[in-house]
């Protein structure tokens, strides 16, 4: 239930432009609210409290009714995805093969908490149930890829890799 | 657009067209096709007909559903109507070379059931086909839902024309009366009341809605008709808006569903363009437009009165009724509100007559009914029935029965809020009556296929689980209740069960019936009533006994090493993420209950099936 | 309207048609039950508490949204009702904190007489996983404690419907549903004004104003303050709620006994502030007036109010009247003239408002508030706060002799009086005006058109040859109507009341609860209004300039309205404040 986002929120111009064009583009309909916010997702990809204020103010509705509304359908989101959106499954198998470690090392090494992404964007961790994977226990997913039968030390490794990648 | 007579120029045109090509191909781009791949599949038959040079000979169409998802890709090759399933794009060039410029289908790549001993069949005689009954999906893997014009080929907007030359706003409510037409998303109020009660309201701004918010896991009959036949839906509510009143419209559908999103809004594009959405439609005075708006992950949508709040913008809570939405509505306003399915039949009674739908399915269930085939069943996919088939035709002739040689053990219809149907009573008949006196509903159309080994607790709480997460949080017995019915399975299918639990479960389950605020509370109970009804005998195992007799529930599971068959290769010591299994190399190796997490990596991993769990 | 034939339990009975089933039972003499209900606020049949068998229904029905028609049977007392109710507040203590004995609302709350009344023996038997929420108690004002949240929404509506300030609503969903403000943030850092109407309609112990007694005890004990209370217009007329008087009963004179009795060293009356707030306002009034200042002038004398307007319409700041409120100006005039008089150093008095108000809590530490080099006022008790002070002393109220206010700072005229009921300012103020502007001996005192608990009322009074287009509002939505008006030039006032609560400090954040069934149904505003105008009516000085302790503040320490003295101990400034 981490709500906040440790990411300085890094929008741009343009991107405001977009969300401001969206605004005024449904701001005269009856239930604007949804598809500007449906619109300031797609932009920025999350919704902050800036982009929530802006929306607030450009449709001149309370901050808490758009908050409201963000926490209370599961598309909308708090806090942005890194661009490698990593997952450590702390389901049973993997916990007790020290998954719980895992994810600990990651959190220091990532500077941030569960849900949260780094200030540049580039990662971002969560923990998940099983993913199936008991077998290869302790398991991590880097988007799509697994990783498998990991130790603590393995975790620099592959945070290494990914930021060699750009 | 000013009359009937241009659609029919249209119409006319738009055959004529198709008839000049020498082979006319759909190519099935609904979801599940496109997801095994369709799209590569026209790329590459586009490919090797220019190569061949006979691409002006060939039109390919993109189409909606063919129904058939198991087999997806599907293609279908007019005008013999040959079947081609789970295409590769390699069989493309075989097929363009043999079939197309030499014009000897490949039998190895057809449906194998259109092919005994060499002859091709027509795929409408197939088990799959031959019982169902097309209306609401009569255009759904037949036509472009990209194209207008194909609609239009296929007496597209006829209805309406009919209506707006021909017929009072009573007239149309009297034939949807005379069909016997029920809403097809859950419910199953008569269709002919609700446009009644929206056309008498009094207002001076009515609103046309249409659900297409499906939720329900495993359901995705409201899709197919979305991505496969758009404008059904559109012309239908121009229909509704014209009999109730209303001069605009709106199409909830869900964010999840890209193709549909797509296709709906090119379709009213099109519908604008061709001036039969807007100002003075068809010449007869009659105002209507609509618009699209998202659904953002909310289950609860799917209930009409929190579907209008989150068009108004608002979190998607139900409000009590009544008032209904026929008289207070969206935004205040008197609005009629129906699912897509209902919608998509529209058309066909305008044109056919109410006395054409009437004459199928049963004396309180008239017509057809789509289901979406799921869990475990061969053929999963889209069908389409009239009311009254039985389960047993279903599951066994259509669906093709359970893969495996494993036994059929429960049908589950109306998703969460429905009930299961035990195998003993799988010769009930589909209509709206017979599913509720059974504790189930016919719910929305999803129809999930069980086995003898899905534990029917399990599945209680699988559904609750699916409750509790979707609850809107407003009322107190679905916010707190539902939560606390989890807990209890939870408890059950833990080990920790007590015999009291059961009076509990009930006892709960009819409080939450009772009171809750909306449907989705009201029958969140639903799954925990029918399954405890039908299989007492599987909760009291796991209370009594501690035993799961479906083999599902982890923490009543044990994993045990059959000293025969066990080889001692070592490799279930080795899978172990725990090392709960010791032995000698060659040696008959042993589990350590104690250690063992009930992973299953070890059973999975023995080649020599010397692991069971019990 | 109509009548419909209905029955209740049986028992035939013709009501209006239309009306719900929780209207028609209240006609007919049936209490319902309910949790979440308020009426034209909150009819959201959440809480299914009020849930009634309705004959040929599946299921039971909400009756405070369910409405009646012809012929319809309803049973509200059988074994179904009750099991359905008892199963249903037991799932909420599910999730509820049951420490009731160490709750403020102990004895008072809604949530605990419906399970006394429907005989809920076992707390604990749904329990099963809860939600742990810290208590927020960042606001200068109130703890929110979520743990006792029962989601009825009241305050919700309290806060967006009336109140038009929408910083709390339901986050998240399903069994996470909380309220709360956007993004969590703790209440004291978003724009709430503090008004305190979510307390007054909270059915549980989830909100509650912060606690001023203890404060107040410890200067009592303290042989070197020098402590003094002040009571506001409007507690005179709601403090023997909190000892089963009437509603609408004035107790002034036992509750000064009861003060005295406490052992406040001085008792005065903050009518007395008013009286000074009208001099000063109405001068600065005519000053704008007549010299082309900022029109319409709005008035201050409402924290609520003001952090309102700080938040959002901050460019509306230059129109309020940079007059302090009748507490604030009473208390620096303590600190000052008073100190001075009695030869006190100000240091060494400590200076306790009670006030209908939770607003207050916080005005008292805002800036540009220490004519004395020290806060005006020290500690603000609620009526409530202030009822429970003298039942923890064991004074037995009802038999209290009457006792007058001390002098000179607890005389007061009528005017100053009726500033506790929306309407009361703005008159006061122009029985003040109209004398200034005139410089005549004015006969009528009643301004009744501004008078009533109408959200929005508005007068045009020719004075002296000019025409003055007054508006009264109380509720800060009304406020937010009025504002709008005038910023889009579709209203011409030249000045405003606003009361941030609606029909005044009489209805104020601070003042008795009175439970859902008592709200729901009787006109709490009227009532507790008429007792202040009829003390009004009652005394013989009815204009503040006619105050004779007022008239002596001015002419021995202050000089005239809007000296420079003046301006210096009963003025002050505002800020502007975010929006969000």
């Amino acid at each position: 239930m981490s709500n906040c986002s440790c990411v300085p929120f890094k929008g741009t111009k343009e991107q405001q432009k977009k969300l401001e064009a969206a605004i005024e583009k449904y701001k005269d309909q009856s239930g604007a609210l949804m598809p500007v916010m449906q619109a300031a997702q797609d932009i920025y990809g999350y919704l902050p409290i800036e982009v929530q204020k802006m929306i607030a103010s450009g449709l001149n509705v309370p901050l808490e009714q758009v908050y409201g509304i963000s926490t209370f359908y599961a598309q909308f989101s708090l806090s942005p995805k890194g661009k490698y959106a990593i997952s450590v499954c702390l389901g049973t198998a993997c916990y007790v093969k020290g998954s719980g470690k895992i994810f600990e090392r990651l959190k220091t090494v990532l500077g941030i908490d569960d849900g949260g992404c780094t200030p540049d964007g580039k990662f971002s961790l969560e923990s998940c149930r099983c993913i199936g994977a008991c077998g290869l226990a302790p398991v991590l997913t880097v988007n799509e890829e697994v990783y498998g039968r990991l130790t603590v030390d393995d975790v620099d490794k592959i945070i290494e890799k990914y930021k060699a990648l750009d | 657009m000013k009359n009937a007579a241009e659609l029919i120029k249209i119409k006319e045109e738009t055959l004529k067209n198709m008839k000049s090509y020498k082979y006319n191909i759909r190519v099935c781009g609904g979801t599940g096709c496109t997801s095994s791949g369709s799209m590569k599949i026209i790329d590459e038959l586009e490919a090797q007909l220019e190569k061949a040079g006979i691409r002006d000979d060939v039109n390919i169409v993109q189409t909606g559903c063919f129904g058939l998802c198991a087999l997806g890709p599907i293609m279908i090759v007019y005008p013999d109507g040959y079947f081609y399933s789970r295409l590769e794009p390699e069989h493309i060039k075989e097929i363009v070379k043999e079939h197309l410029v030499g014009g000897k289908p490949v039998l190895k790549y057809l449906y194998s059931e259109t092919v005994n001993d060499g002859e091709i069949s027509a795929y409408t005689d197939t088990v799959f086909y031959r019982h169902q009954h097309r209306s609401a999906l009569r255009n759904c893997g037949v036509i472009s839902p990209a194209s207008i014009e194909q609609y239009i080929a296929m007496d597209g907007y006829m209805a309406l024309a009919k209506v707006l030359d021909e017929m009072t706003p009573n007239e149309v409510i009297s034939t949807l009366e005379k069909s016997g037409l029920r809403g097809r998303g859950g419910g199953g109020f008569p269709t002919a009341r609700k446009w009644v009660f929206t056309k008498n309201a009094k207002g001076d701004k009515k609103y046309v809605c249409c659900n297409a918010d499906e939720g329900d896991p495993g359901a995705f009959m409201d899709r197919s008709v979305l991505e496969g036949d758009p404008h059904s839906v559109i012309e239908a509510m121009l229909i509704a808006g014209y009999t109730v009143g209303a001069d605009e419209g709106y199409i909830y559908v869900r964010a999840e569903y890209p193709i549909a999103v797509e296709h709906l809004t090119t379709a009213i594009k099109q519908a604008r363009e061709y001036g039969l959405l807007g100002k003075n439609i068809l010449n007869s005075g009659f105002d209507f437009d609509l618009d699209l708006r998202l659904g953002a992950g909310a289950f609860v949508c799917g209930e009409e009165t929190a579907l209008m709040r989150s068009i108004e913008g608002k979190r998607g809570e139900p409000i009590p009724r009544p008032p209904f939405p026929a008289i207070k509505g969206l935004m205040g306003k008197p609005t009629l509100e129906n699912n897509v399915e209902t919608f998509a039949n529209i058309p066909q009674i305008i044109l056919n007559g109410a006395d054409w739908f009437a004459s199928m399915g049963t004396e309180d269930s008239k017509g057809t009914k789509v289901f979406a085939l799921g869990g475990k069943i061969n053929h999963t996919g889209l069908i389409e029935v009239p009311m009254g088939t039985t389960l047993r035709q279903v599951i066994e002739e259509i669906g093709g029965g359970i893969p495996n040689g494993k036994k059929f053990k429960a049908a589950q219809t109306g998703g969460p809020s429905g009930g299961c149907i035990p195998a003993s009573l799988i010769d009930t008949k589909i209509d709206y009556k017979s599913l509720t006196d059974i504790g189930s509903m016919m719910g929305s159309g999803g129809l999930i296929v069980m086995d003898e080994d899905t534990c029917m607790v399990d599945m209680a709480k699988f559904f609750l689980e699916f409750t509790i997460a979707e609850s809107c949080g407003k009322c107190t017995p679905c916010r707190i209740g539902t939560k606390r019915l989890y807990e209890i399975l939870e408890k059950i299918t833990s080990g920790r069960g007590e015999i009291e639990d059961l009076d509990r479960l009930e006892e709960l389950a009819s409080h939450i019936k009772e009171i809750s605020l909306c449907g989705l509370g009201q029958t969140a109970p639903n799954p925990v009533l029918s399954t405890l009804r039908y299989f007492r005998d599987e909760y009291e195992a796991h209370i009594l006994e501690k035993r799961c007799p479906a083999g599902v529930c982890k923490a009543l599971l044990s994993y045990e090493i059959d000293p025969e068959k066990c080889r001692g290769c070592t490799l279930c010591a080795r899978k172990c993420p725990v090392g709960a299994i010791s032995g000698e190399v060659k040696k008959p190796h042993t589990i350590d209950k104690s250690k063992c997490i009930k992973c299953g990596a070890c059973m999975e991993g023995c080649k020599f099936g010397a692991i069971s769990k019990k | 309207m109509a009548n419909v034939n209905i029955k209740f339990n049986g028992i035939p009975y013709s009501v209006p048609e239309g009306i719900t089933i929780i209207e028609a039972a209240r006609l007919v003499d049936v209490n319902i039950p309910t949790l979440c209900y308020l009426k034209d606020i909150n009819e959201i049949g959440a809480c299914r508490i009020c849930v009634v068998e309705v004959v040929g229904q599946r299921n039971l029905v909400a009756s405070c949204v369910y409405p009646v028609s012809e012929g319809m049977e309803i049973i509200t007392n059988s074994e179904r009702v009750f099991n359905s109710r008892k199963h249903n507040l037991q799932l909420i203590l599910s999730t509820h904190d049951n420490r009731c004995l160490a709750c403020v609302q102990n004895g008072h709350c809604e949530l605990q007489k419906i399970c006394r009344d429907f005989g809920v023996d076992d707390v604990n038997m749904f329990d099963g996983e809860i939600n742990h929420y810290e208590i927020d108690d960042s606001a200068e004002h109130m703890y929110r404690d979520n743990n006792k949240c029962i989601l009825c929404r009241r305050c919700v509506a309290a806060c967006e419907k009336v109140q038009g300030v929408s910083v709390i609503g339901p986050n998240e969903r399903g069994f996470n549903t909380h309220i709360g403000c956007a993004f969590d943030q703790p209440l004291g850092d978003v724009a709430c004004v503090g008004c305190g109407q979510c307390i007054v309609v909270c059915p549980t112990g989830a909100i509650s104003e912060k606690d001023h007694t203890k404060s107040v005890w410890k200067a009592i004990q303290d042989p070197t303050k020098h402590v003094i209370v002040q009571t506001a217009p409007a507690i005179r007329a709601t403090l023997g709620e909190m000892f089963d008087y009437p509603i609408g009963t004035n107790v002034e004179g036992k509750m000064v006994s009861a003060l005295r009795r406490l052992g406040f060293d001085k008792i005065f009356d903050t009518n007395f502030g008013a009286d000074a707030t009208i001099m000063e306002e109405a001068n600065e009034f005519i000053e704008r007036l007549q010299n082309g200042g900022t029109l319409p002038m709005i008035t201050s004398c409402s924290p609520g109010w003001v952090k309102f307007c700080e938040h959002n319409y901050p460019e509306m700041i230059p129109n309020l009247s940079s007059c302090k409120s009748p507490m604030q100006m009473l208390g620096a005039i303590i600190k000052t003239w008073y100190a001075e008089q009695n030869n006190i150093d100000p240091k060494d008095i400590f200076v306790v408002g009670v006030m209908p108000c939770t607003a207050k809590k916080f005005e008292i530490g805002r800036p540009d508030q220490s004519a004395s080099g020290y806060p005006d006022v020290d500690a603000v008790l609620t009526t409530r706060e202030l009822g429970h002070m003298i039942s923890r002393a064991g004074i037995d109220f009802k038999n209290l002799p009457d006792e007058d206010f001390d002098n000179p700072l607890g005389e007061s005229s009528g005017a100053g009086t009726i500033f506790g009921a929306t309407g009361g300012v703005m008159e006061a103020a122009l029985r003040t005006a109209a004398e200034k502007i005139t410089g005549k001996q004015a006969s009528e005192v009643d301004f009744m058109e501004v008078r009533g608990t109408e959200g929005i009322k508005e007068a045009t009074y020719n004075i002296g040859g000019v025409e003055l287009n007054v508006c009264v509002c109380s509720g800060l939505a009304n406020a937010r109507k009025v504002l709008d008006a005038v910023k889009s030039g579709e209203k011409k006032y030249h000045f405003i009341e606003v009361m941030a609560c609606p029909g005044g400090c009489i209805n104020g954040g601070g003042q008795p609860v009175q439970p859902s069934a008592v709200r729901n149904f009787v006109d709490l505003k009227s009532l507790r209004a008429m007792a202040l105008y009829s003390e009004d009516m009652r005394k013989t000085i009815r204009k503040s300039h006619e105050n004779p302790a007022i008239q002596k503040l001015y002419t021995t320490y202050l000089g005239s309205p809007g000296s420079s003295k003046a301006h210096r101990i009963l003025h002050t400034s505002y800020v502007e404040r975010d929006k969000f």
